[in-house]
This record gives structure tokens, C-alpha cells and sequence, in this order.
């Protein structure tokens, strides 16, 4: 459902940003705090397990999510999994921007984003340097490249690790590319994604967000993320991946029955995005 | 991350060359005809170089990726490739160093690792108290370059018959323990055995000071784990040996990515996050398997309850010489054996 909106709302958005004429401005730079307005119920008290609604996966995927232990991250090396550049604006966070320019000719060089969760910052290259080959070591963040369409910041990135769709066990591959919108409307930035993912996604993933200017630079005490892993269960077998069985995961019927939907809506997929799906959905009631 | 890009294109990444047994017997190291580096046209390949860290380079080109720790003492190589690209290879390692190999390691003995052993052996250096031998077990056998392995794969390199290797190939120091070691180019070296993952004469070699792994075949980011059980690979080696490399391996605590680097058998250059993310899922493979054997369900009813669906876009295929069904096989004969 939140995808849904997102997906249209977002659809619209953008059609009219690239209309809007240009403003006095381009300048992100400064301190932003994010609004959760939009998605609440995922994006800050978390997704539900069982929860795939609105989002075009495939059976791949599904069995991913199904099959996915939370407890998996109390595995020391998996406690400080940092959340992707396609996900982690979702969150909970405060967002810096700044800009590196050469310091002979003032030409842009990057835009700089620092993201309090997990003390993330990301380069968005704006010389025109081409992406890296395919050989080349993938990151949380990924490599990024932007340019201007009048005054809307395109941010394309490749090469980001694997991650999550959404924080309950849908995965994104390291086959991912993201395609980023930047606009800001006075003081109000608005970022749209899209999200395309050849080997968990049958269509591409829209989603938006929007942040505040802040009126004044916050501390880094709001930028630091410390994660110190340790053991979080004793006499764990060494090697133990925690996981469900297939077919004995029983989260995705409680959040069925929760809500009293329909299987074949929380189970996702494409076709439970658009709006002639909730005919669908009462005719399996 | 410095990134040094020789070549940006490559019109093919060759997998394994070997053939695969599922049955347990052992068969001739042909591969069938759609990875057979004889049908192969090696004409194209182009060889990528990328800085990793440190002293140390990854070459990927046709077969298993190369990794190059290079100083003023020389050069060292981790495996060699396939032997009708030698001379790209050895033209790629010449854009890091013009300096003699005095080592090359070999991470196992399938033939897109050790193909180009006894050409680059030639760009050893001169050592007039080590006069070379032109064969024989042991036998410093191309110039100077001390070619070391673990002895599984001197062992199966030596045997009559379509198994064995052209002695130019074999490694002519070899150790039979848990580890060796090298200082070379002021850094220590460690080479791991990991004991019947893969085969049972993989090693994975640690280069300390540059912080970077390259793994072998226990780890690649192309496929699922190739068990070569007719070489002695087993499910559980591959596991033990993935979670060895997550031990050795700590990222960067402030990011929690970089920090030790990983150079996978084949694929793209990785690091911790990655072997766990691969770990994982070898893992989680392994355990339905097991569960499903537990509860006596036959090969086919295994196969048909799809234990690797979430996976198989990531790794899977239905064609080649190392195939889902192959894998799924492999792991249920390997698990039922009898303990």
C-alpha cells in the first residue's frame, strides 16, 4: 500500500518537478532532518514480518523474506549491517550535505552526503568520471554520479552490496541500480527512488521522501553511529546462521490475520501495487 | 579505494574448467564441451588489473582471478589462469612490476588456476645457487620460481593417466600441515589449508600487511560453491573454510565495509560483508538440505521443495557445467554419507 502511494504520488511528482520552473537555486548544502509523515508504520516503528504488500517481488524474493530469521542479526558479524543507499534515507535519520569543489577553479567535484544512521557518507560524483567496471569492489553506498536537470539533482548508482527491499527479510541483490531525484522546494528537499533489481523485482521499486532544512547545523552527536559488536547469544554453535525452515515461518499468517487481508495480498508481487488490485483483494475475502 | 584499471573490457570471465562428479567417481579433469578451455577462443580475452590495497592486485582474465603481491623484492602470484592466456597474463603482471616472479601459489589444482604455472615460472629470477632442474618430483622445474601448494594437489597432479599434469605444472614446494608461510616484500604471508572444502588441497593465502585474502575457490562471487567431491570437496569443508576467511577478515569498524579485502577464485573484488553474505546462504542451503533429509525425503523431493529458489537468481543455472540440480545433488549424496 505504502509503495503504492509512493509509486504514484511519486510518478506525479516528478512529472511535475521537471515542469517547475528553475529556482533562484540548486544549493543542497546544509543540515536536514528527515520527515516520516509518509510511511510511518514502516519506515520508523518497522515493517511487519509477513509484511510484502505493495511491492513487486518475485517468488525468489518471497522465499528470502519467509526463510529470514531475525535473530540473524545478533550474529556478531551481522549486528553493524549497514543499510543500503536505496534504503537507508527510509529511516530514521539526520542528513548533512555538503559540496567539494577544486580549489583552484571552484568547479563541482561531489556532492557529500553524511547520514547519521550508521555514520554513512556517500560521494556523488558531479566531474562526469565514468562508474567503475564490474570487477570492482561494491559498497554500502555504492557509486554514485549526478548531473542537473535544471534545477533536479539525477544521482545514478551501481555497484552496492546486497541489502534490503524492505527491513524484514526482502532482499535487494548486489545486481541493484538506483536512480535518485533531488529537488528542493524553499526549504524542503524532496528525494524520489527507483529502485531496479533484475533478480528479486519484477518492476521497478518508486519511492519518495522529504527533508526539513534545519535552522541551524546540528552537533556531531547527531552524526555519530557508534556499533561495537559482541556475542549476543552464548554457546551458539560456531557457524549457525539462524533461519526458518521453508514453510515454518508463522509471521506471515499473523500479519495476514492481524489485519484480516487476504494471502495474496500480503504475500506482494507486482500486481499489488495498482489500484485494480483491491478488487482483487475482495473477491478473496 | 586507488583503482588501477589496465583494461576496462573483458569478453569473458571463464568459470571452473573442471568437470564435475556428483557421483563420487573420479573422472578425467575434462571439462565438458561448453567450459573446455581446447573449445574455447581465448583470442578476445583481455585481462583487467585492479589495485587492490596495499601491495597487491587483482587480474581477471580467463579462469580463476589472479592476485599479484609486488615490490622491490619481486613479484608473487596466486594462481595463474588457463594456459592459452600466459602471455596476456604475464603482460598484465608486467604493467604492475617489471620484476622476476619468485613465487606463484596455487590455490588448488583445477586447470584455470595452474595453467599458466610453468610459463610464468620462466619470469623467475636468477639464483645461481639454485641451478634448475628440468623435472622430477620436488624439481624447481621452470627457472627460479618456487611454486608452492598444498601436497593434495602435487599428489593429484602426479598420477599417470588423464588426471595428471604436464610436470611443468607442479608445484615444487609443497606442505601437508594446516599452513605455510612466506615474508616476502617486508610482508608475511600465511597459506591456509582448508581441508576438503572445494578439493582437499585449497588454500587460501593471507597477505597480512596489505590486509587482503584471495580465497580460491572455497569463495566466488559467480556461482554456487563448486564441491568437487571426485577431488574431495565436501559441503561442510566449503562452510568451515567461509567462515575461516569471516575470522581472519574485520572491516572497518567506523563503516563496517573495506578494511581486509577479498579476492574471490571468481568474480568481482569483495570484503567481508560479501563472504557473509555468501556464507549465509551456502549455510542456509546446507541446513534445509539436512532437515529435509532428516525427515527422509528422498533426492527428487528435495529438488522438487526448491531449497535454493530465494538464491538461484543470485547463483543459479540450469546449464554448464555446474548446475543447481548439480549442487542440490551434491550436497544431499554428500550429507546422506554415512558418518
Amino acid at each position: 500500500m505504502s509503495s503504492l502511494a509512493a509509486r504514484i504520488g511519486g510518478g506525479a511528482l516528478l512529472v511535475a518537478l521537471a515542469g517547475t520552473p528553475a529556482f533562484a537555486q540548486a544549493d543542497f548544502t546544509g543540515t536536514w532532518g528527515a520527515r516520516y509523515q509518509e510511511d510511518f508504520p514502516e519506515r520508523i516503528p518497522g515493517p511487519e514480518l509477513g509484511d510484502y504488500l505493495g511491492l513487486p517481488i518475485n517468488a525468489s524474493a518471497r522465499q528470502f523474506a519467509e526463510s529470514w530469521d531475525p535473530s540473524r542479526i545478533t550474529l556478531p558479524e551481522e549486528q553493524c549491517r549497514v543499510h543500503v543507499s536505496p534504503y537507508i534515507y527510509r529511516g530514521p535519520l539526520n542528513l548533512r550535505i555538503w559540496e567539494d569543489r577544486d580549489p583552484d577553479t571552484q568547479e563541482l567535484i561531489a556532492i557529500k552526503h553524511h547520514i547519521s544512521t550508521y555514520d554513512q557518507t556517500r560521494t556523488i560524483y558531479m566531474d562526469g568520471r565514468p562508474h567503475p567496471p564490474e570487477i570492482a569492489v561494491h559498497t554500502w553506498k555504492g557509486f554514485s554520479t549526478g548531473k542537473w536537470i535544471g534545477d533536479m539533482l539525477t544521482v545514478t548508482t551501481t555497484h552496492i552490496k546486497q541489502g534490503w527491499i524492505r527491513r524484514n527479510g526482502l532482499p535487494m541483490s548486489d545486481k541493484a541500480t538506483l536512480t535518485e531525484y533531488f529537488v528542493r522546494n524553499g526549504d524542503t528537499l524532496t528525494r524520489i527512488s527507483i529502485t531496479k533489481d533484475p533478480l528479486y523485482l519484477t518492476e521497478p521499486l518508486v519511492k519518495s521522501e522529504d527533508f526539513v532544512l534545519a535552522g541551524r547545523s546540528l552537533g556531531a552527536g547527531n552524526f555519530l553511529y557508534e556499533c561495537h559488536p559482541v556475542v549476543e547469544v552464548a554457546n551458539r554453535p560456531k557457524g549457525a546462521v539462524p533461519a526458518y525452515q521453508l514453510g515454518e515461518n508463522t509471521f506471515p499468517k499473523e500479519f495476514q490475520d492481524r489485519y484480516k487481508l487476504p494471502e495474496i495480498a500480503t504475500r506482494g508481487g507486482a500486481e499489488t501495487m495498482y489500484p485494480e488490485f483491491i478488487d482483487k483483494m475482495k473477491q478473496a475475502k | 579505494m586507488k583503482m588501477r584499471i589496465a583494461t576496462l573490457a573483458v569478453s569473458a570471465v571463464l568459470a571452473c574448467g573442471v568437470a564435475p562428479d556428483v557421483s563420487g567417481q573420479a573422472r578425467p579433469n575434462a571439462a565438458p564441451p561448453a567450459q573446455n578451455p581446447g573449445q574455447q577462443n581465448f583470442d578476445n580475452v583481455q585481462m583487467q588489473v585492479l589495485h587492490v590495497q596495499g601491495n597487491v592486485y587483482m587480474i581477471v582474465g580467463a579462469g580463476g582471478n589472479t592476485t599479484v603481491q609486488a615490490g622491490d623484492g619481486g613479484v608473487l602470484v596466486v594462481d595463474t589462469q588457463y594456459p592459452q592466456v600466459s602471455a596476456k597474463l604475464l603482460a598484465a603482471i608486467r604493467t604492475i612490476s617489471p620484476k622476476p616472479i619468485h613465487y606463484i601459489i596455487n590455490t588448488h589444482m583445477h586447470d584455470d588456476h595452474i595453467g599458466g604455472n610453468e610459463f610464468l615460472a620462466k619470469a623467475g629470477p636468477t639464483r645461481p645457487d639454485r641451478a634448475p632442474i628440468e623435472a622430477g618430483l620436488g624439481g624447481n622445474v621452470g627457472a627460479q620460481t618456487t611454486i608452492i601448494a598444498h601436497e593434495n594437489v602435487l599428489n593429484r597432479m602426479v598420477v599417470n593417466g588423464p588426471e595428471g599434469k604436464a610436470p611443468g605444472l607442479w608445484p615444487n614446494e609443497t606442505y601437508f600441515e594446516d599452513q605455510t608461510e612466506v615474508f616476502f616484500n617486508g610482508e608475511a604471508i600465511q597459506i591456509l589449508h582448508q581441508p576438503a572444502a572445494h578439493t582437499d588441497g585449497d588454500s587460501i593465502v593471507f597477505f597480512r600487511r596489505s590486509d587482503v585474502i584471495a580465497t580460491g575457490d572455497v569463495f566466488t562471487t559467480t556461482m554456487y560453491p563448486f564441491i568437487d567431491s571426485a577431488r574431495g570437496g565436501t559441503i561442510n569443508g566449503i562452510v568451515d573454510a567461509l567462515n575461516r576467511i569471516i575470522d581472519i577478515a574485520i572491516p572497518d569498524h567506523k563503516v563496517q565495509e573495506g578494511g581486509t579485502m577479498i579476492i574471490p577464485g571468481h568474480g568481482r573484488l569483495c570484503d567481508e560483508q560479501d563472504v557473509i553474505e555468501y556464507r549465509d546462504m551456502v549455510t542456509i542451503i546446507r541446513d534445509r538440505i539436512q532437515y529435509m533429509i532428516k525427515k527422509g525425503m528422498t533426492l527428487d523431493q528435495v529438488k522438487a521443495a526448491k531449497p535454493t529458489l530465494d538464491f538461484d537468481p543470485r547463483y543459479g543455472t540450469d546449464s554448464g557445467f555446474w548446475t543447481t540440480s548439480m549442487f542440490i545433488e551434491t550436497i544431499y549424496r554428500d550429507l546422506s554419507k554415512k558418518k
